[in-house]
């Protein structure tokens, strides 16, 4: 049994102010679904989600106003971060292409959904100068860190005398 | 970008190693820390230091879109009070961290919490299984109310672990215990009954009121779910009523197909399923989300705001009740109209070994002890105290007393009452932070009228 994952708040914290743009493969169209929540909510708070899903793609089908792309490829960059909405067996996969595409799409995160783990992706990545995070969810992990969570009744885990430590910058997210 | 935010994304190392100092996430953090700072940080809008207190019904949506996020569970934020309060949510992040689960409801009452807590867990026509030490007032909602929703108790005696294991056998989706019992000095092997109901793939559910989880923290020793009466030490000073379910979130609510309320795609929200959507989050989002709407039993902004204030002192208020306790009992023990007196810190108690192992911050503050003379006794000493309040509540900075026999425990029947610790010459303490000597006193004066 591998050892459990351990990311700090400042890590978790800088990839999601400093990513603009995520490439979710494996979102999905149908509205009901985890994906589809994820990316929603991502949008809300100021991020370019493109959905990677062949299928939709396909289909011609656009998901929350993005045109679904069958491939990281078709993707138009700048992808600053792969969200892999896939099962494990499929993060490889992903991986691999997100590392082949990295220079070419400026990747710099591949974010491996909750539930998800590949260490071997992940040694993979690494080695390739992308940072790794697998097993959380960017929408569970923004809420934690933006106070949001909590206000579910959640245990965010944050203790902190000053503001927030992640919020939606001024310019960022819908016009309010 | 504010200047603290782009000092810190400056800063930042992308290694994700440890030591980013006292920020860094609570699970480090003291327990007293946590009781002041656990859920609330200043207010982001003004800075208000202590919690506001949200008293407001509803909440605007930014639009349409917002409005139809938030009805879809989406994304987090408020709709309205029934189904969640900044002020309440606080206190339920508190709480949450204080018993080291991961996430926590609140309720109008510790009853409320018991129902929110089994209200996820069970179908009509469905079983559970509860200890027969408990608080008069759950075996009564147990025996009585429940029937009417098709939920069936069966009270078990749970230092009979074979019992245990039989009633979970017979299909017992659940076990319900306190973990230092009602009326008192009762110590509950917790992490015996955790190893039956995983076995078993049931939920232990341990009302953890009398010990606060600043004495025990059920979580640490298997139980699931964790509920409280926040009426009691929580708020401390007998103001509110008030009440919590806590989930440690560590319970598969898919593995068996037991708890489709968890695992099934549930209709009034288009089919999501919680357990898919929401993970280790979903017991408590369900029990915003459909519990607390549909039950409606949800906790008043203020009620929050002054069991926060209570959190904020509970462990120096803990050490000064069982440590004045502690006297009282031992006094107790000397005293010539006393025949027993059931307090777990005492060296005679049969639960002095489990309190060293689940309380060892000391032993509680509700205790019981018997009147030479039976039940008339024990109304004569409840009558005749000038500093002890009679009347029907525990936990609180003011020492309380009462006759169990005659008052809390009186809808039971005269084996329900002995089983619970609640006999006809039993009188129930709940020892408060004033000073000791006068509590002795006090106490020796009512029992020489006795």
């Amino acid at each position: 049994m591998a050892s459990a994952l351990h990311y700090s708040d400042a890590l978790i914290a800088g990839i999601l102010r400093r990513v603009r743009t995520i490439a979710m493969v494996g979102a999905s169209p149908n509205w009901k679904r985890p994906s589809n929540f994820a990316m929603k909510y991502l949008q809300e708070k100021g991020y370019r989600v493109i959905p990677v899903n062949p299928r939709a793609a396909s289909g011609g089908v656009s998901i929350l106003g993005e045109r679904a792309c069958a491939s990281l490829d078709e993707a138009p960059a700048p992808v600053d971060m792969v969200d892999v909405f896939r099962g494990a067996d499929a993060a490889l996969e992903v991986t691999r292409e997100a590392i082949r595409l990295r220079e070419e799409k400026r990747i710099q995160v591949v974010w491996m959904q909750l539930g998800v783990r590949n260490d071997e992706a992940a040694a993979e990545a690494a080695a390739a100068g992308l940072t790794v995070i697998m097993d959380r969810c960017p929408k569970i992990e923004y809420g934690r860190l933006s106070g949001e969570l909590g206000w579910g009744g959640v245990n965010s885990g944050v203790i902190s005398s000053r503001r927030q430590r992640l919020a939606p910058a001024p310019g960022r997210g819908r016009q309010r | 970008m504010s200047e603290e935010a782009k000092q810190e994304a400056g800063s930042e190392a992308d290694t994700g190693g440890d030591g980013d100092g006292p920020r860094e996430s609570g699970g480090g953090l003291g327990f007293e820390t946590r009781m002041i700072h656990a859920g609330a940080g200043p207010d982001p809008v003004t800075g208000s230091r202590q919690t506001p207190i949200h008293q407001t019904s509803a909440y605007a949506f930014h639009d349409a879109d917002h409005a139809a996020s938030l009805f879809n569970l989406q994304t987090f934020g408020f709709i309205y009070s029934r189904l969640g309060n900044p002020t309440v949510a606080t206190l339920e992040e508190r709480i949450a961290s204080l018993e080291g689960g991961r996430g926590a409801t609140c309720a109008a009452s510790g009853h409320a919490a018991q129902v929110l807590a089994f209200f996820p867990l069970l179908e009509a026509g469905e079983r559970f299984a509860a200890s027969n030490r408990l608080y008069g007032g759950s075996v009564t909602q147990f025996s009585r109310t429940f029937p009417k929703f098709d939920w069936r108790c069966d009270f078990v005696d749970t230092e009979d672990l074979s019992a245990v294991e039989a009633v979970l056998a017979q299909g017992a989706k659940a076990l319900f215990v306190e973990s230092l019992a009602n009326p008192g000095g009762v110590v509950t092997d917790l992490e015996a009954l955790a190893g039956l109901t995983r076995a078993a793939g049931a939920v232990l559910i341990v009302d953890n009121t009398l010990a606060t989880p600043w004495l025990c923290r059920p979580f640490e020793w298997g139980a699931d779910l964790v509920v409280h009466s926040a009426t009691k030490f929580l708020s401390g000073t007998g103001t509110v009523i008030g009440g919590a379910v806590v989930d440690s979130g560590r319970f598969d609510w898919t593995a068996s197909g037991r708890f489709p309320g968890l695992s099934e795609p549930e209709p009034a929200y288009h089919g999501l399923k919680f357990s898919e959507t929401f993970g280790d989050l979903a017991f408590t989002v369900h029990s915003h989300a459909v519990g607390l709407r549909d039950l409606g039993a949800s906790m008043a902004p203020m009620n929050a705001f002054l069991t926060l204030l209570g959190t904020e002192t509970l462990a120096l208020r803990m050490e000064r009740h069982c440590r004045n306790a502690q006297v009282v009992a031992e006094w107790l023990t000397e005293h010539p109209k006393v025949e027993w007196v059931s307090h777990a810190g005492l060296p005679t108690s049969p639960y002095r070994e489990l309190a060293e192992k689940y309380l060892p911050n000391g032993a509680g503050a509700v205790f019981t002890f018997g009147v030479r003379g039976g039940y008339d006794a024990g109304v004569k000493v409840v009558e005749t105290c000038e500093l002890f309040s009679h009347l029907a509540n525990i936990g609180d900075a003011r020492s309380l007393i009462i006759h169990p026999a005659s008052t809390t425990h009186r809808q039971l029947s005269d084996e329900q009452r002995v089983a619970a610790g609640a006999g006809p010459e039993v009188v129930r303490l709940s020892i408060g932070l004033e000073t000791v000597d006068d509590l002795i006193r006090d106490l020796d004066r009512a029992l020489a009228a006795a």
